[in-house]
C-alpha cells in the first residue's frame, strides 16, 4: 500500500513517544533528579528518552576523563608542600601543541640543577586534552583533571595556569581517580620494596670483599 | 586475495622489464617502488592501469628534498581485485617542477594533483583546472615546502627549546602584536585586489551555448553559490553551481576555510605528537585515524601489535564504524527535510559507544587511544554501574542490532525518501573507480572494494563477515550500504566480544615518549567509515617524519560531487553531497 512506510516510520516515532513514559514507570522515581538517575536514563537498560537536562544534571565523569592538567604536591606532616615534580621536561617534550613551559631551578651556590621547578606555566587555550603529559611522567606528578568548566571573561589574564593554579593535593587526585591511585601506589610501594631488598642484598654482600 | 598476491608481487619486475629506459627501482633505504621519468610517466602509467591492472590510483602526493634540489611526485596504485599495491614516484627539479598530468588516466588524480600544486608548486601539465584548491588565491607560496615558513614560526621541529629548561611563557601573537597572521606577496595590497580564481571559476563553467534543451529555449544561467555558510554543507564548505533553470549544468567545489596545514604540523611534530593531532581530521572516526596512522608508523618500526591489544583495536574501530554510519543516515535524512528526528534517533545509541570509548580512552571524541604496537588503556573494570564486559555484551548483542532494525523500519520503506534518493546521484562502479572513489560510495556502485578483505590489516582476516555492495549507485543504495554495513560491524564486534582474550599485554615493549624510527617510506591504510584513509609517512631515522600525509577519503571523494550532481535538480545537490558523507575537518586538514 502506498503510504505504508510513513506509517510505519511514524509508528517508530510513537513507540520512542511511549517509550519514555513506559521507563518512566519501569524506573518509578530513579530517571530523574538524582545523582544516579543518568545510569538509569542513559544506561544499557533504557529505552526512553535518553536527553540530559544541562546545566541542572551533568553527565558523570568517567575516571579517565582528561580534561587540562594539574600538578600534584604531597602534604607533608608539618602542613608544607613537597612538589612531585623534579622539572625533568618530559611531559613539555612530549606535549604535541608545546603548551607546557617549565623554568627548572638551580640552586644558588653551585648554580646545578635542583630537582623542582621554578616556575611551571600551562597555556589552557593551547592545551589539546590528549593526556601526554600524565601518560609519561616518571613521576606521577602531573594528571588530567576533571573540571571542564573553564570559562572566563578574559582570556589574557586567566588562561595561562602558573604553578600555584595547576598546584593540587594528592588526595585531590585519589579522590578523581580512585582505580588509577590505587594502581601507582601499588606499583610504587613495590619499587620500593624492591629497592630496600637490593640495598638490603648490597649491604649483605658488601662486608664480604672487605673481609677477604 | 591470495591468488593474486603472487601476480601482484611478480608485476613490479615487470615494470623495469618493460621500460627500460626511465624506470629505475628505488634503491633508497627502505623506499620501494619504482621511480620513472617524467617523459615516461604517462605511457608507464597506462601500462600500469591497462597492462598491471592497477585500475585504482588510491593517493598522489608530494616530497620536498631540498638536498638534492627535487621535488618528488608519489603515486600509490592498488588493484579493486585486491593485493598489495604499486609505488611509483617522479622526480622534478625543485626550482621549475613539472610533472606530466595523469587526470586523463586516473581521473580520480584531479583534487590530489591540485594539492600539490598548491603545496609545492608542482606545476602538471594538461591538468584541465590547475588551480589552488586548499589555499586562498592571494597565499604567497607553497607551505608544504621545506623552507617555507609560517607566522609566529618558532623552530622547525618540536619540542621547542624554549619551553623547557628556562620556559618564560608568552603568547605567539604577543611575539609581533601589531603583525598580522597572514604572509603577502610583495606588492601585494590585499584592498585593491581581486581575486582570479573566483572569476575563472565562473568562467570555466560557462557551458555550451546549447544549454542541454537542444536549444529551442533561450534560457539564461545562473550562478548560485552554495555555502560556505550553509547548513547543508555539512561545514564550511562550498559549492559553486551553475543552473538552468532549477537544473544544475555544472558544479565546482571550493574547500579550504578549515584549512590548519595538518600535514606541515605532522612534520614539525614527533611521531608521537601526530597522534592526537590524528583525532581531528575525520573527528567522527577518531579511532580509525589512530589506526591508520599507527599502522602506517608500525610498518616502518617493525613492531607486532599484542593479540589483545588488536581485539580492541577492531572492537573500537568497528564501534566507530558504527558511530559514523549512523550520523550519515541521520544527517542525510535531516538534508532531506526530516528535521532532527531522525538524527537523533541514529545518534542515541552513540551515546553508549561514546561513553564506553570516554571511560576506556578519556576522551568521548577525541580517543587519542593508540600507540605504536598497542594501545593505551585496557578496558575499564566498570562502566557507569555496570561490568565493562556486560556492558559490552548487552550493546552488541542486543542494544546495536535493535536500533539497526528500528532505523531500518523506521526509514528504508518510507514512501519520501525513496523519492528523493532512489536513481538520485547515479554512478557507475568503473566511473567510481577511476574517480578513486572509497568506502560505502564505492561499494554502492556494486564494487566489491572493502581493505579489511582486499588487503587486510590488522587481525580482519580471522572474523567472519561480508563485504556489502549494492548494483545501482544512487543515493539509496549508499544509504543501504551504511545500513548493511552497521549490521556487519555489529557481527564483528560480537566475534570480537566472544574471542578477546582475557589479560594479557596490551602495548609491545615500554611505553616510550620519543620513538625513532628507521629510514624510509610507508603507506598504510585501513578502511575507514568514508572510506580508504591512508597514511603515508617518509622518515629519515630521526624522532620527527620527514614527510607525513593524509590521503583523506572525503577529500578524494568529493572529486566525484560535480559530475553526480550533474542533470539533478539543485535540491538534490544537498542530498548527494549528504550522500558521500564528507567531514570537513578532512576534506580541508
Amino acid at each position: 500500500m502506498y503510504g505504508s512506510g510513513i506509517l510505519a516510520g511514524l509508528g517508530v516515532t510513537l513507540k520512542h513517544f511511549i517509550d519514555s513514559y513506559v521507563d518512566d514507570l519501569k524506573f518509578l522515581g530513579q530517571r530523574y533528579y538524582n545523582p544516579a538517575a543518568l545510569n538509569k536514563r542513559q544506561g544499557t537498560r533504557g529505552k526512553g528518552v535518553f536527553t540530559v537536562q544541562f546545566p541542572e544534571e551533568k553527565l558523570p565523569t568517567p575516571e579517565r576523563f582528561r580534561f587540562i592538567p594539574f600538578l600534584l604536591y604531597d602534604e607533608k606532616a608539618d602542613g608544607t608542600h613537597d612538589d612531585r615534580c623534579t622539572s625533568c621536561g618530559i611531559c613539555a617534550k612530549v606535549c604535541p601543541p608545546q603548551c607546557i613551559w617549565i623554568k627548572r631551578s638551580n640552586d644558588p651556590v653551585t648554580g646545578r640543577p635542583v630537582p623542582q621547578p621554578a616556575a611551571f606555566y600551562i597555556d589552557i587555550d593551547i592545551c589539546m586534552n590528549c593526556g601526554y603529559c600524565a601518560e609519561y611522567c616518571p613521576f606521577d606528578a602531573i594528571k588530567m583533571d576533571h573540571d571542564y568548566e573553564l570559562a572566563s571573561f578574559d582570556r589574557t589574564s586567566a588562561h595561562i595556569y602558573d604553578k600555584q593554579k595547576l598546584d593540587k593535593p594528592v588526595a585531590y587526585y585519589a579522590s578523581l581517580r580512585p582505580t588509577d591511585y590505587a594502581a601507582e601506589e601499588k606499583a610504587r610501594a613495590e619499587e620500593e620494596a624492591k629497592k630496600a631488598a637490593k640495598k638490603a642484598d648490597a649491604a649483605a654482600k658488601a662486608p664480604a670483599p672487605a673481609a677477604a | 586475495m591470495s591468488a593474486t598476491a603472487p601476480a601482484a608481487a611478480g608485476a613490479p619486475a615487470n615494470l623495469a622489464e618493460h621500460f627500460p629506459e626511465g624506470v629505475a627501482a628505488d634503491t633508497r633505504k627502505g623506499y620501494e617502488g619504482y621511480v620513472v621519468g617524467a617523459g615516461q610517466l604517462l605511457q608507464v602509467a597506462g601500462a600500469i592501469r591497462d597492462k598491471l591492472g592497477y585500475d585504482y590510483l588510491s593517493s598522489v602526493t608530494g616530497v620536498d628534498y631540498p638536498d638534492s634540489n627535487q621535488i618528488e611526485v608519489v603515486y600509490h596504485a592498488f588493484k579493486t581485485s585486491g593485493g598489495p599495491g604499486l609505488n611509483f614516484k617522479v622526480q622534478a627539479d625543485r626550482n621549475d617542477p613539472v610533472v606530466p598530468s595523469l587526470v586523463g588516466l586516473y581521473p580520480g588524480a584531479e583534487f590530489q594533483e591540485r594539492e600539490i600544486f598548491d603545496m609545492y608548486g608542482v606545476r602538471f601539465d594538461g591538468h584541465p583546472d590547475l588551480r589552488r584548491i586548499l589555499m586562498w588565491d592571494g597565499f604567497a607560496g607553497h607551505p608544504m615546502r621545506k623552507d617555507w615558513k609560517e607566522p609566529f614560526f618558532e623552530e622547525d621541529l618540536k619540542p621547542f627549546g624554549s619551553r623547557w629548561p628556562g620556559g618564560d611563557v608568552r603568547r605567539s601573537e604577543e611575539l609581533d602584536p601589531f603583525g598580522a597572521n597572514v604572509q603577502y606577496p610583495p606588492d601585494f595590497d590585499p584592498y585593491e585586489w581581486t581575486p582570479e580564481t573566483e572569476n575563472a571559476i565562473y568562467k570555466l563553467m560557462q557551458p555550451k551555448a546549447d544549454n542541454g534543451n537542444g536549444g529551442h529555449l533561450k534560457t539564461d544561467k545562473l550562478v548560485v553559490n552554495i555555502g560556505p555558510q550553509h547548513p547543508s554543507t555539512h561545514g564550511v564548505f562550498r559549492m559553486v553551481v551553475v543552473l538552468d533553470g532549477e537544473t544544475v549544468v555544472d558544479l565546482k567545489p571550493v574547500m579550504g576555510y578549515l584549512h590548519r596545514n595538518h600535514e606541515k604540523i605532522g612534520e614539525r611534530n614527533t611521531f608521537l605528537q601526530n597522534m592526537p593531532y590524528t583525532d581531528r581530521l575525520d573527528y567522527l572516526a577518531s579511532m580509525s585515524n589512530n589506526h591508520a596512522y599507527a599502522l602506517s608508523v608500525e610498518r616502518l618500526m617493525g613492531v607486532k601489535v599484542p593479540e589483545r591489544a588488536e581485539y580492541l583495536r577492531v572492537l573500537m574501530v568497528e564501534l566507530t564504524r558504527i558511530c559514523s554510519h549512523m550520523w550519515a543516515i541521520g544527517f542525510l535524512l535531516n538534508d532531506l527535510g526530516a528535521f532532527q528526528t531522525p538524527a537523533l534517533y541514529a545518534i542515541k545509541e552513540r551515546e553508549l559507544i561514546l561513553d564506553l570509548f570516554e571511560a576506556t580512552a578519556g576522551s568521548r571524541m577525541m580517543c587519542n587511544y593508540m600507540r605504536f604496537g598497542g594501545v593505551s588503556r585496557d578496558l575499564p573494570a566498570a562502566l557507569r554501574d555496570e561490568n565493562t564486559m556486560d556492558f559490552l555484551r548487552e550493546l552488541v548483542v542486543n542494544r546495536l542490532p535493535y536500533a539497526i532494525d528500528e532505523l531500518d523500519r523506521f526509514l528504508t520503506h518510507s514512501e519520501i525518501l525513496r523519492a528523493r534518493c532512489i536513481g538520485v546521484g547515479v554512478l557507475a562502479g568503473e566511473k567510481a573507480i577511476a574517480y578513486s572513489a572509497a568506502g560505502p560510495l564505492l561499494r554502492a556502485s556494486g564494487v566489491n572494494y572493502d581493505l579489511r578483505r582486499a588487503d587486510p590489516y590488522s587481525i580482519y582476516d580471522r572474523f567472519d563477515f561480508n563485504v556489502c555492495t549494492r548494483p545501482n549507485g544512487d543515493v539509496y543504495d549508499r544509504y543501504l550500504v551504511r545500513i548493511d554495513e552497521m549490521r556487519e560491524s555489529v557481527r564483528i564486534c560480537q566475534q570480537v566480544v566472544a574471542g578477546m582474550p582475557t589479560g594479557g599485554e596490551i602495548l609491545a615493549g615500554k611505553p616510550q615518549y620519543n620513538v625513532r624510527v628507521p629510514a624510509g617510506e610507508s603507506y598504510g591504510r585501513v578502511e575507514n567509515p568514508k572510506g580508504e584513509l591512508g597514511f603515508y609517512v617518509v622518515s629519515t631515522g630521526k624522532t620527527n617524519p620527514w614527510r607525513y600525509h593524509v590521503r583523506a577519503p572525503s577529500f578524494v571523494n568529493l572529486t566525484l560531487l560535480g559530475e553526480m550532481c550533474k542533470g539533478h535538480k539543485i535540491a538534490d545537490v544537498v542530498v548527494i553531497l549528504g550522500s558521500i558523507d564528507i567531514v570537513l575537518g578532512e576534506v580541508d586538514r
